[in-house]
């Protein structure tokens, strides 16, 4: 456990550096750091799923992509408020992803990596198709931020939006630190390493996996939804197999089963595709080298990686 | 009232009889040994017992309860528990960690996601008093695929106690131990209350004859043998199967 308390206050100096770092950088800058947030959001919630509880998913996509199609669709078309849209966009990713596992929780491995696969792509291929309601390959465009009341700062600018994310990323990352070190969270690490002693201890191993999916694909909404306002507009590529495979790069490059191992693989992600794609269009290859080398170098993710030699100085120094 | 009793109980795969028409019934804290050579049909039965595989044909009773149909984790509920013949632990987890997970499993936090383990006390005070009492306390911090086969061995028995059962299922808990280790194994066992009632499986006979009330003897499937560690030496059916299997009583 002194492995969470180490975590604990890389995250809090994290939000400290950011917060600093959001308010005083150019306003492009700032939006990158908005994208990490989002994208660490999004990350956390799929290792919930991946790090934690032994279900590598490649379709995550999907629950980020439907809240953000479901509350763009109620702002426009129904002119929903921000709580109400925003609540239904989550309830929507909950809920499919309550009615999906059912079915999914079947499976398990690199069957439940296809299963997944194959939910958002039908999700994905609906998005295009049905036209009248989502646009098809148009997109909702003109999603509009919304007013959080007249005592509350603006978030139609990027910096006052930048803050708004940073204070839903704390909220969200404090929740998903409870949910991993609760009794049930390390129920879901026991799930992962050994799924038949659990239940001859007397673990209903379902009901845990079915519960562990509700709240990831909840978290991955949210992440959707603040997505989606930040460009304000929403397209099928949300939905798209590619941010499924970012994100669980993401989880991979960070240190997969740590909270904040993704958070740090989001940034890693977010920055260098900035970086390289200012100087070359074959941006994509260079980050498939940097992968194949921490896979090589790093297996278990950066975090755990940088831990390790901070370990290792630490004992040379000490003896 | 009965811990456990088995009735005309058979589970086929395919056209193999793993078991047949086995029928048994264990006294509130007796030691019941299950000897036989490979393929006697002893780990399904285990298996069946304990709810990881449904029976082709037969009942199970639990404390009185027919269970033949419920799920494994409902028969741990009733106060069931077993270890595993190949080690079965939380790899990647610490001593600790695989302790608490065994411990709460049964109490009502095991479900709770919105408090941290950490404020659970009693929780997290009952796997230290686990360790301790079983002298592994010095291993606490260590990640459990580090640890030594011995040592894995015997997490796996205290795991199997944390959840206070009344009935214990021991798949071979001595194979692959050292004498030493087959010793101290012997001695957690035969050091369990009595309020616990035991079932193992065991190749190493010494250590059966030794922790045993009673001993029940199986081959291809079948119960061909029941009694005493005294009747079971004199039983000369048993000399032959031994004979064929390569080893003696």
């Amino acid at each position: 456990m002194g492995e969470s308390r180490w975590g604990l206050w890389s995250a809090i100096a994290f939000v400290l550096v950011a917060a600093a770092i959001g308010g005083i950088v150019p306003s492009y800058d700032t939006g990158l750091l908005t994208q990490v947030l989002i994208y660490g959001i999004f990350a956390m919630s799929l290792d919930v799923l991946h790090g934690y509880t032994g279900m590598p998913s490649l379709g995550h996509a999907a629950y980020f992509g439907l809240a953000a199609y479901v509350t763009a669709i109620c702002s426009m078309k129904f002119g929903w408020g921000f709580a109400a849209a925003g609540a239904a966009g989550i309830a929507a990713s909950a809920l499919a992803a309550a009615l999906f596992h059912l079915l999914a929780l079947r499976t398990t491995h690199s069957y439940y990596l296809m299963i997944t696969l194959a939910f958002s792509q039908v999700l994905w291929s609906l998005a295009v198709s049905w036209t009248d309601v989502t646009g098809g390959d148009n997109g909702i465009p003109g999603v509009m931020r919304p007013s959080l009341g007249s005592w509350l700062p603006s978030v139609s600018s990027t910096i006052g939006y930048f803050y708004f994310v940073l204070v839903i990323f704390v909220v969200s990352a404090a929740m998903l630190y409870i949910f991993v070190t609760s009794p049930f969270g390390y129920a879901l690490r026991g799930i992962r390493d050994n799924e038949m002693r659990m239940r001859a201890l007397g673990y209903h191993v379902w009901a845990y996996k079915y519960f562990a999916t509700i709240v990831s694909a909840a978290f991955a909404g949210v992440a959707g939804e603040l997505f989606m306002y930040f460009n304000n507009f929403v397209s099928p590529s949300a939905l798209s197999v590619t941010v499924s495979a970012q994100v669980l790069m993401m989880i991979l490059v960070g240190a997969a089963g740590t909270l904040f191992g993704p958070v740090l693989g989001a940034g890693v992600f977010v920055v260098l595709q900035y970086v390289l794609s200012t100087y070359t269009d074959r941006w994509l290859f260079v980050i498939g080298v940097i992968y194949v080398l921490l896979a090589l170098y790093a297996p278990q993710g950066a975090l755990i990686y940088l831990r390790d030699q901070v370990k290792a100085r630490q004992r040379r120094s000490a003896g | 009232m009965k811990p456990l009793e088995i009735r005309d109980l058979s589970r086929n795969f395919g056209g193999v009889r793993a078991i047949a028409d086995v029928s048994l019934s264990l006294e509130a804290g007796e030691r019941r040994a299950i000897i036989g050579t490979n393929g006697a049909g002893k780990t399904t039965l285990f298996n069946v017992v304990n709810g990881q595989i449904a029976p082709s044909s037969g009942e199970i009773f639990l404390f009185g309860v027919n269970v033949t149909r419920t799920p494994l984790h409902r028969r741990a509920a009733l106060g069931l528990a077993r270890t595993f013949q190949i080690t079965s632990l939380f790899r990647n987890l610490s001593v600790i960690e695989n302790m608490i997970i065994a411990v709460q499993a049964l109490t009502p936090a095991h479900f709770v996601f919105w408090r941290r383990l950490a404020q659970y006390r009693e929780v997290l005070g009952r796997a230290e008093t686990l360790l301790e009492k079983w002298r592994l306390t010095e291993f606490r911090h260590e990640i459990v695929r580090n640890l030594s086969y011995g040592t894995q061995r015997q997490l796996e028995i205290v795991m199997a106690l944390a959840g206070e059962p009344k009935l214990l299922l021991l798949d071979e808990p001595m194979a692959g131990l050292s004498a030493a280790e087959t010793h101290l194994a012997t001695d957690i066992i035969l050091n369990l209350e009595r309020g616990i009632t035991v079932l193992l499986i065991e190749h190493d006979l010494a250590a059966a004859f030794k922790i045993a009330d009673k001993i029940t003897a199986m081959d291809q499937g079948r119960i061909v043998a029941e009694g005493t560690p005294e009747d079971i030496r004199q039983e000369s059916s048993l000399q032959k199967i031994y004979a064929r299997g390569g080893m003696r009583p």
